[in-house]
């Protein structure tokens, strides 16, 4: 199935630009989907993917560019005007209301009515008929919540199909399937396509994409890089047009770890289970030592470090910082401790947005600047405008709420706050996430100022040239356990994303079949 | 970072230029704010004492509001606590029924001598206020529970004991002595021409004063601002969240206590029916204060103007011998319009 043979696409995307504040999400994407075809769109994390299809999907408008569906210039400007032009859309989090049945799921906002009233009988045909058409059975008479994952899946298809839908967009449907769930959902792919819906596949497990794709198109960076029949794309191709970018780009010098440096942060067997599942995590971070969490999304390095913050309370295992024990039940006790978690998601756990730099920066801290019973605020702005020299966060001034700030200033904002209060141990989620390549140079030259201070860091990220840039070591992070460590020199990208994706388990198995 | 001096003496100076405008913009927008209430503020006075043929200006007068107002601002200077937190104290009116009660009650056994049935009174009143507001805000901490549900049940608790506790009746003070100058004492009321300022007001003001500095001078304020502007970021930043936000549902009821206490000594009995209908009302003077009811954003200073408005507006009302039904309305109307305004106001003041 290739282009040429096909006289209008279903759907034609061409030049889409969509920024956001410090950062180029889409720069001019340019993405196409046959008539009854299943069309792969991959990229590492923040390549654009998720960006590309809600604009599709109308869940948020594009800067520019064009969208022609059968040939026809339309203008998506809702989830409304999408569903009308056939355009379904699955999100990796299921949209089902949780507390409604599988029949008021499949036709809700769809439903068939007399006059003003439901009409319940209409509704239970329809359901049955486009579920009797896809041979597939759903226990109707449960409410969502109590459906398996599979099932839901089905509900959200179902619902597609009650709508007219002739693409239907998927995020990472196989994440959370067993091998058996995704080969019934392969089958009933194929069934679709050959009632020429057509789709497209959004997945991180690139093993799949030869059974189910006809075509692959690579992300990175915002930019369609390459689009191809699935058939000449190989696993390895697709890996290098990922990852791409030269990995010595804009990162500094890391100074060697001193061989005698002692263990800061000592990790022992720690398991947690808010989230994904911990298990058993174990690891040492030497001072003046970057140690970088490499993994896909939903892995299980967040948890990782939140357990050790104490942001989740682990479930077992031990903590030592400089050779002593640490009890952490709270963030409270790591603190004290020394460990600082900045997180990934600044905007909802970093920050107070409401309040001003000088508020933020002193807020874990605030203990060193009370006199007696008062906040000494001389003391607060003294402090954070010396961080503010010392970071160079863009602002006004202390006063400045830290809402208007920009992400990359936004972030220093969160590393002024850690910073003044003298850790021993950071763990960086997502460091540079959103922010623009200035502020990233400055973030990174940071890590390494706290180095040279005899700091050791745990960096999490899902941008692969920043682990392998960053890192001393580098930690691959599957099913919330450490699955292989590669020395600084060794860590290269078809490595890790091999770790990483299960695809070296999966060839070893190969290997012994 | 790699220089140390040079860059760092740039970016001071940039800033220190940069701070001295946003300073200036901030005092613009102060001036501003100062300049549109004062001179809005003036005009109706001026026409309100006008109207009501130069009454409401009378200095026998401008006590009565502040005295009439002491009540509702004590509340709301609790209750503004516990809205910063994005929380919400339903059961403030009934605790005041409840400790107006149960301090009669403890003062009709005393036999300590004035002073000694006073304090011995306050302490057990403020006991059982703090208490409620202790049990409000346990499963608000523990399970998550929406403040909302639990003060409500408190609401009705608390003023189901008081009825029990009464009998369904005003409880008289057999001794009103120890009480009457909280009551009905005046200070500074020998100064001729000058009608004194009651004790009443007297401590209103304290508690004002009190809890304004302990919003905005002490750790505890920041945490509990910082609590409602995100509460997982003041949590992960090592704040004892649960405790700050016991703390505040603790403050609410301990206000609520001092409101009993007023009544109380004002009255001379323990009334359980005190406090009806207070919880919307100290509310309202909280909102129209300012405080945002999705948390982050509150001062004491403004909910003590907000229920000074509500108080003056009352009194307006009555010296222009307005209808009370139509009071309604127009209290409706301005509570309405003052939220309304603020997020003009805010609006304005963002998109510039």
């Amino acid at each position: 199935m290739t282009a040429a043979a096909q006289p209008a696409p279903l759907l034609r995307m061409t030049g889409i630009v969509k920024t956001f504040p410090g950062v180029r999400a889409l720069d001019g994407v340019s993405f196409e989907v046959n008539v009854g075809e299943v069309h792969a769109l991959v990229g590492e994390n923040g390549a654009g993917k998720s960006t590309l299809m809600k604009i599709l999907a109308g869940a948020q408008p594009a800067d520019s560019g064009e969208i022609d569906v059968d040939g026809k210039r339309v203008v998506i400007d809702g989830p409304r005007t999408a569903e009308r032009l056939g355009i379904g859309m699955i999100y990796q989090e299921f949209n089902l209301v949780p507390d409604l049945g599988v029949i008021e799921n499949i036709v809700l906002g769809v439903e068939p009515r007399h006059g003003i009233f439901l009409d319940k009988p209409a509704a239970a045909r329809e359901a049955a008929k486009v579920l009797g058409e896809l041979g597939i059975a759903l226990p109707l008479d449960h409410s969502a919540r109590r459906l398996s994952v599979a099932e839901q899946q089905l509900t959200e298809i179902a619902k597609c199909l009650v709508r007219k839908a002739r693409l239907i967009v998927m995020d990472e449907p196989t994440a959370a399937l067993t091998e058996r769930e995704t080969d019934a959902l392969f089958a009933l792919i194929r069934k679709l396509k050959a009632q020429n819906v057509a789709f497209v596949y959004i997945s991180h497990r690139l093993e799949e994409l030869p059974r189910i794709a006809d075509r692959i198109t690579v992300l990175r960076d915002g930019k369609a890089i390459e689009t191809r029949p699935a058939a000449q794309m190989p696993q390895d191709d697709v890996i290098r047009l990922m990852v791409g970018r030269s990995l010595e780009a804009h990162f500094p010098d890391l100074p060697p770890v001193a061989p005698d440096a002692p263990i800061v942060l000592d990790v022992r067997d720690v398991s947690a289970a808010s989230g994904v599942r911990v298990n058993d995590v174990a690891f040492q971070v030497h001072a003046g030592e970057i140690v970088g969490l490499a993994g896909l999304v939903g892995a299980g390095r967040t948890e990782i470090v939140r357990a050790i913050a104490g942001a989740d309370v682990p479930t077992k295992g031990e903590i030592h910082v400089d050779g002593a024990r640490v009890v952490v039940r709270s963030p409270r006790g790591a603190i004290r401790a020394g460990i600082a978690l900045i997180t990934e998601d600044r905007k909802a756990q970093g920050l107070v947005l409401g309040m001003t730099v000088r508020e933020n920066t002193t807020l874990a801290h605030l203990g060193q600047f009370v006199r007696g019973l008062f906040v000494d605020k001389a003391a607060e702005t003294q402090a954070t405008n010396t961080e503010i020299a010392e970071l160079r966060i863009r602002t006004p001034s202390a006063e400045q709420t830290v809402r208007n700030l920009s992400g990359g200033n936004q972030q220093k904002v969160v590393l002024a706050k850690w910073l003044i209060g003298h850790a021993r141990v950071f763990l960086f989620d997502e460091p540079t996430r959103g922010i623009d390549i200035g502020a990233k140079a400055e973030i990174y030259a940071l890590m390494v100022e706290l180095l040279r201070g005899g700091a050791a860091i745990v960096m999490v990220s899902s941008e692969l040239p920043e682990v392998l840039g960053m890192s001393h070591r580098v930690l691959v992070v599957r099913g919330g356990a450490i699955r292989a460590e590669f020395a600084r020199g060794d860590a290269t990208p078809d490595k890790v994303i091999a770790v990483a994706t299960g695809m070296a388990a999966l060839r070893q198995a190969q290997g012994r079949l | 970072m790699a220089d140390p001096k040079g860059p760092k003496a740039d970016v001071k100076a940039v800033m220190d230029e940069r701070a001295g405008a946003a300073v200036a913009q901030k005092r613009r927008a102060a001036l501003l704010r100062t300049i549109g209430l004062g001179v809005g503020f003036l005009a109706l006075v001026l026409v309100v004492n006008a109207l009501a043929h130069g009454n409401f200006l009378e200095p026998q007068n401008l006590t009565n509001v502040l005295r009439q107002i002491t009540l509702n601002a004590i509340l709301a200077v609790g209750q503004t606590f516990v809205i910063i937190t994005a929380g919400i104290d339903l059961s403030v009116g009934s605790i005041v029924g409840l400790c107006s009660v149960v301090m009669t009650l403890v003062a009709n056994t005393l036999n300590l001598g004035g002073p000694g049935t006073f304090v011995v009174t306050l302490l057990v009143g403020l006991a059982v206020g703090c208490a409620a507001g202790w049990v409000n805000a346990l499963p608000v901490v523990r399970l998550g529970l929406p403040p909302f549900i639990t003060t409500l049940a408190m609401m009705q608790v608390a003023r189901g004991l008081a009825l029990i506790l009464a009998h369904g009746q005003p409880i008289p003070l057999a001794n009103s002595a120890p009480f009457d100058w909280l009551g009905t004492g005046y200070l500074f009321s020998g100064i001729p021409g000058f009608p004194g300022i009651s004790w009443q007001v007297l401590v209103m003001a304290v508690v004002a004063i009190v809890f304004a500095i302990l919003l905005g001078r002490t750790a505890f304020g920041r945490y509990v601002l910082a609590l409602g502007g995100n509460e997982e970021a003041a949590r992960l930043a090592g704040i004892d969240t649960r405790r700050v936000k016991t703390l505040v549902y603790v403050i609410s009821g301990g206000c609520a206590a001092i409101g009993g206490m007023l009544l109380m000594a004002r009255f001379q009995s323990g009334n359980p029916v005190n406090g009806t209908g207070a919880e919307l009302q100290c509310i309202a003077a909280v909102v129209v204060g300012g405080t945002s009811l999705m948390g982050g954003r509150g001062t004491i200073v403004g909910t003590f103007f907000g229920a000074l408005l509500i108080g003056v507006l009352n009194n307006v009302m009555n010296l222009l011998a307005i209808e009370s039904y139509t009071q309604q309305i127009v209290l409706g109307a301005v509570i309405l319009l003052a939220v309304v305004l603020d997020e003009l106001r805010k609006r304005y003041l963002a998109a510039r």
